[in-house]
């Protein structure tokens, strides 16, 4: 693989949450809800890199803090070697351009009183990508690329079936011709027959045209179908990260097991099999001490409850943040 | 398996009307369900399996027109009055749905909503039905329930109040539990959690559970017979081991081939080609016909009846295909 787009280090997120009256006379400090506490990670270039965890894990606003919608509050992402937070890169709009977002809910994420062509006029303005009289041409193009019918341009969102509103995003986000892709549960709310003709579209204009995607999704078949490497994410932090396959057949944190076994299997022999995570996500306000995730593990033991263990390297394995990994990796 | 049939419903058929014209949302849908029986309803968004669960119930009345019969313990509760229908809703037939922030009533407390339930159905007194409250939270796994019970929606995890919801629903111990997409908007770790608990209450109960999602996983792990719908119909039904390992109905075959599982990584998924047709401009004939690999003149002409296979599998299709036979090579 080759070198980094993307170099996320030390991430940190979080949002104050509004100070009571009584918390101001108490002088209690403002608490607030730490979403990413330290997030390392390489995005490469022509990966597709799948993030995974349950809701409220911090995949959102991760993919969101990469485009700057959010201001992270400590650590730094770079994107070829310049911090994408700096003044200067504030400034310009060619990040923005070179790394498009993609969301979950296509009726919230087009103006519902632009026309197909419009949305996608608009985006090659805005960005000076061609002069006004070659735009007509590029719209054409690219509906033909997300295979959409030509007279899609003169129609509104809400003309199109959600498989077609999320090709109009998939068109929008390359007119702009980015190197990286950021797609937020790009195909969640789609039917798996739509939602296969989505993924087989992005998987082939990644190879045509040589795209780095960060996947954040909850469907695990479908990010180990799309994904060179998986990051699995707890509380806001990685607790595993490595190659695709190696990953989903052979887990190694406690976290990642217990979430790929909960996903269910389409073989009815495997009924009752896999144990269960107990508990939920506790509360990203009061992050427990130790190891994010020994309230919930099976295999917590004393040095879990006081010592956060670092993402490392394990042999065979992909790198995992665990205290047990070394044991796990070796008896299974 | 023979388990005495507690509901049969016959010829069901529920219709829209929207801007004058006519939208079949169910169609001539007919099945059983045995006690303790956990049957799954399949299918795509639009396919009716909602409004069907609904129609049962007798919630769809009020938009659309309902034909056909669904026989309860004996009697047409199609045909029951709102007033009759009261003492089965929720007493004997319970229904929970996918998001429950919208089914829960955020400005009462979960006790309230909770004993209002035990008042409505049983005899129980004040004391006993917040006994019994505490005894239903306490069973769907919400840790410290007599605390929680003078707690409001909004201060439960989605996974919590989805619990909630089963506790309300099975207050009053009904025998057939209506489920449209009850884990859909969960995580898979707290769906796990969730089925379990339907199936062992279901299995504590003896209660017939209809479960609507289109999470063929999901089947695949909770449900004993599945009937999978396309644009209104039951286009194939069959237990739930068969029709994942040898499905008949070539949308089924469709179905289960777009699932990214034992394809290998990062090549292209099947995808049934085509979209499902507008309710209010189904073709002539099969409405899987101008999607379907196998369509034939037969096809476009007349609409499949749904015919039995072999003992407990019927498919609606006029040439049903068969991976023993190797068709789908």
């Amino acid at each position: 693989m080759s070198a980094p787009v993307l170099e996320i280090r030390d991430l940190h997120l979080a949002f104050p949450l509004g100070r009571s009256f009584a918390d101001l006379i108490a002088r209690r400090p403002g608490r607030a809800v730490r979403a990413l506490n330290g997030i390392d990670l390489d995005l490469r270039r022509g990966e597709t890199l799948g993030i995974v965890g349950e809701s409220g894990c911090g995949k959102s606003t991760l993919a969101r803090a990469v485009v700057r919608l959010y201001r992270p509050t400590a650590g730094t992402v770079s994107f070829g070697g310049e911090d994408i937070f700096a003044a200067h890169t504030r400034r310009d709009r060619t990040y923005n351009r070179r790394v498009q977002m993609m969301f979950q809910d296509p009726y919230s994420s087009l103006n519902p009183r632009m026309t197909c062509g419009q949305i996608l006029t608009e985006a090659l303005s805005v960005h000076r990508m061609r002069p006004a009289a070659e735009i007509p041409a590029r719209v054409a193009e690219l509906l033909d690329l997300v295979r959409l019918p030509q007279d899609a341009a003169e129609k509104l969102p809400h003309e199109f079936s959600g498989g077609q509103r999320q090709r109009i995003a998939i068109a929008r986000a390359l007119a702009v011709e980015p190197e990286v892709l950021i797609a937020d549960e790009l195909v969640s709310a789609l039917d798996v027959s739509v939602q296969a003709q989505v993924v087989n579209l992005l998987l082939e204009l990644q190879e045509r045209l040589g795209l780095t995607i960060l996947f954040v999704a909850h469907d695990l078949r479908l990010v180990r179908h799309v994904s060179n490497r998986v990051a699995v994410i707890y509380l806001g932090r990685i607790v595993e990260i490595g190659d695709s396959e190696s990953l989903f057949s052979a887990p190694t944190h406690p976290y990642s097991q217990a979430l790929l076994s909960a996903a269910p299997s389409l073989d009815p022999a495997d009924r009752g099999r896999g144990a269960r995570l107990q508990g939920e996500l506790p509360s990203p306000l009061n992050i427990p001490p130790g190891c994010p995730f020994h309230l919930r593990c099976p295999r917590a033991t004393d040095i879990c409850r006081t010592a956060r263990p670092d993402l490392r390297p394990i042999a065979g394995r992909g790198e995992v943040a665990c205290h047990h990994a070394d044991e796990i990796a070796l008896n299974g | 398996m023979t388990r005495d049939t507690i509901l049969e419903v016959r010829n069901l058929s529920t219709t829209f009307a929207r801007a004058g014209r006519a939208l079949p949302a169910v169609r001539d849908v007919s099945f059983t369900l045995g006690r303790g029986e956990v049957l799954g309803l399949v299918g795509e968004s639009g396919s009716g399996k909602s409004v069907t669960l609904r129609s049962i119930l007798g919630l769809s009345r009020h938009y659309g027109t309902v034909t056909g019969e669904v026989r309860w313990k004996g009697r047409d509760i199609a045909s029951l009055s709102e007033r009759a229908l009261r003492s089965v809703r929720g007493r004997e037939i319970a229904m929970i749905f996918q998001e429950p922030m919208s089914s829960l009533n955020p400005l009462l407390t979960v006790g309230m909503q909770l004993t209002e339930v035990l008042k409505a159905h049983t005899d129980l007194g004040r004391s006993e039905r917040r006994r019994r409250a505490i005894e239903m939270l306490d069973h769907v796994g919400i840790p410290s329930a007599a605390a929680r019970l003078d707690d409001y929606p909004h201060q439960f995890s989605g996974g919590m109040r989805q619990r909630v919801m089963i506790a309300i629903a099975l207050a009053a111990r009904p025998q057939l539990l209506l489920a449209d997409e009850p884990t859909t908007a969960l995580d898979v770790t707290i769906q796990a959690q969730i089925l379990d608990l339907i199936l062992g209450l279901a299995r504590e109960y003896e209660m017939g559970v209809i479960l609507v999602t289109h999470d063929l996983g999901v089947v695949a792990q909770t449900c004993d017979r599945v009937a999978v719908m396309y644009a209104g119909r039951i286009v194939e039904e069959a237990p739930v081991a068969p029709l994942l390992s040898d499905p008949r109905h070539p949308y089924t075959m469709g179905l289960m081939r777009s699932v990214p599982e034992g394809v290998a990584p990062r090549t292209a998924l099947y995808s049934v080609p085509g979209t499902p047709p507008a309710l209010d401009a189904l073709p002539q004939g099969c409405a899987f016909a101008p999607r379907c690999p196998s369509a034939s003149a037969q096809c476009t002409a007349t609409d499949p009846a749904l015919n039995r296979l072999a003992p407990g599998r019927s498919a609606a299709c006029h040439h049903p295909v068969s991976l023993a036979k190797g068709d789908a090579a």
